[in-house]
């Protein structure tokens, strides 16, 4: 019990810490170096780009259903944003589909 | 000139739970079923509830059911959490701009800066038109930790005979992810970005396996983009 209740806070503490740490560290809009700058432009693309994988990684390719559903879901889910712009909706449908799919159909 | 800045105020509120609403259904599911993962393995709801308001990391959230129950050492349970949560260096990093004027409140925003509330505010598009940013800010965050909230907890409570068949709805946070991508993708013409988060981590996730390829892929990225910035400095 006690050393679950540790293992929780120090848990939120670290993860408090690695939140905070760019803030702490680059407290004075002055003191930002260039390249910070510039990497605080480059990431959100290049972050999502890595969560969509990260989402992604538990599928097997070598098993049944072959990552079939999500490929599937994530495609119409892309093309439904490029259809309407709007980003609920196309969650919406890529989601109900997949459990569609993954419920009823693999 | 009163109800000018209400109506005002009231479109951003509005706005603000709209474009939440993806990260609520992923959230309600995904929290749901980590209640019921701690209650199964002994914790009951005050530990989902407590771990939903301070830790407020859903995978690290799941992979430290696993360090409770084998009694991991300290040391462990702190490196996990050093090597599951790193990303979010990324994500104060991109936002320190934005939320450079925030008010008091800053340390709220940045604690309870999740992949799912950073997907929603990092993009440009994401503010268009919105009068009040920082009111914005803030009610995407509150809203998005009180729906992880409520899930944890409920996860505790519900029984699982009374639970409706929810397998795959947590797809919504990769369709989330999929759909900011998109919107990314569509929204300038050099995908330079882009790829090299997707090509970083598929090459990574293909060499050192899905446990172990999150922090290598970040370093990885930071090297090609700032490579990148050295050969084309104009952009940088």
């Amino acid at each position: 019990m006690k050393h679950d209740i540790l293992a929780v806070a120090l848990i939120s503490a670290v993860t408090i810490l690695i939140r905070f740490l760019p803030f702490i560290v680059f407290r004075d809009s002055t003191q930002v170096p260039e390249s910070i700058t510039y990497l605080g432009k480059a990431l959100p693309g290049a972050v999502m780009g890595m969560l969509v994988i990260y989402c992604l990684k538990d599928i097997s390719f070598l098993a049944p259903p072959y990552g079939i559903p999500e490929l599937i879901c994530a495609a119409l889910t892309a093309g439904a944003y490029l259809w309407k712009k709007d980003t609920s909706l196309s969650v919406v449908i890529g989601t109900v589909l997949y459990m569609i799919l993954i419920q009823k159909v693999f | 000139m009163q109800t000018e800045s209400n109506k005002t105020r009231t479109g951003d509120l509005a706005r603000a739970f709209k474009a939440t609403l993806p990260v609520m259904t992923g959230y309600l599911v995904l929290g749901m079923g980590f209640g019921i993962v701690m209650q199964s393995c002994g914790y009951g709801t005050l530990w989902s509830f407590a771990e939903a308001v301070f830790i407020y990391a859903g995978a690290m959230q799941f992979a430290a059911v696993e360090l409770l129950r084998s009694g991991a050492s300290l040391m462990t349970v702190a490196l996990t959490t050093l090597a599951v949560n790193a990303r979010h260096l990324f994500y104060g990093i991109s936002m320190l701009e934005r939320y450079r004027d925030t008010g008091r409140g800053k340390w709220y925003l940045v604690f309870s800066l999740t992949d799912e509330t950073y997907s929603l505010l990092c993009s440009d598009d994401a503010l268009d038109g919105v009068q009040n940013k920082t009111l914005y800010y803030f009610t995407v965050s509150i809203l998005d930790h009180l729906y992880w909230i409520t899930g944890c907890t409920a996860g505790g409570l519900l029984d699982q005979l009374i639970r409706f068949e929810t397998t795959g709805a947590d797809f919504a946070l990769t369709a989330l992810f999929v759909s900011v991508f998109t919107g990314q993708w569509k929204g300038t013409k050099d995908h330079f970005y882009s790829l090299t988060g997707v090509i970083c981590a598929l090459g990574c996730l293909v060499i050192f396996g899905r446990d172990y390829f999150l922090i290598p892929s970040m370093i990885l990225t930071v090297f090609v983009l700032m490579l990148h910035a050295r050969r084309s400095p104009d952009e940088a």
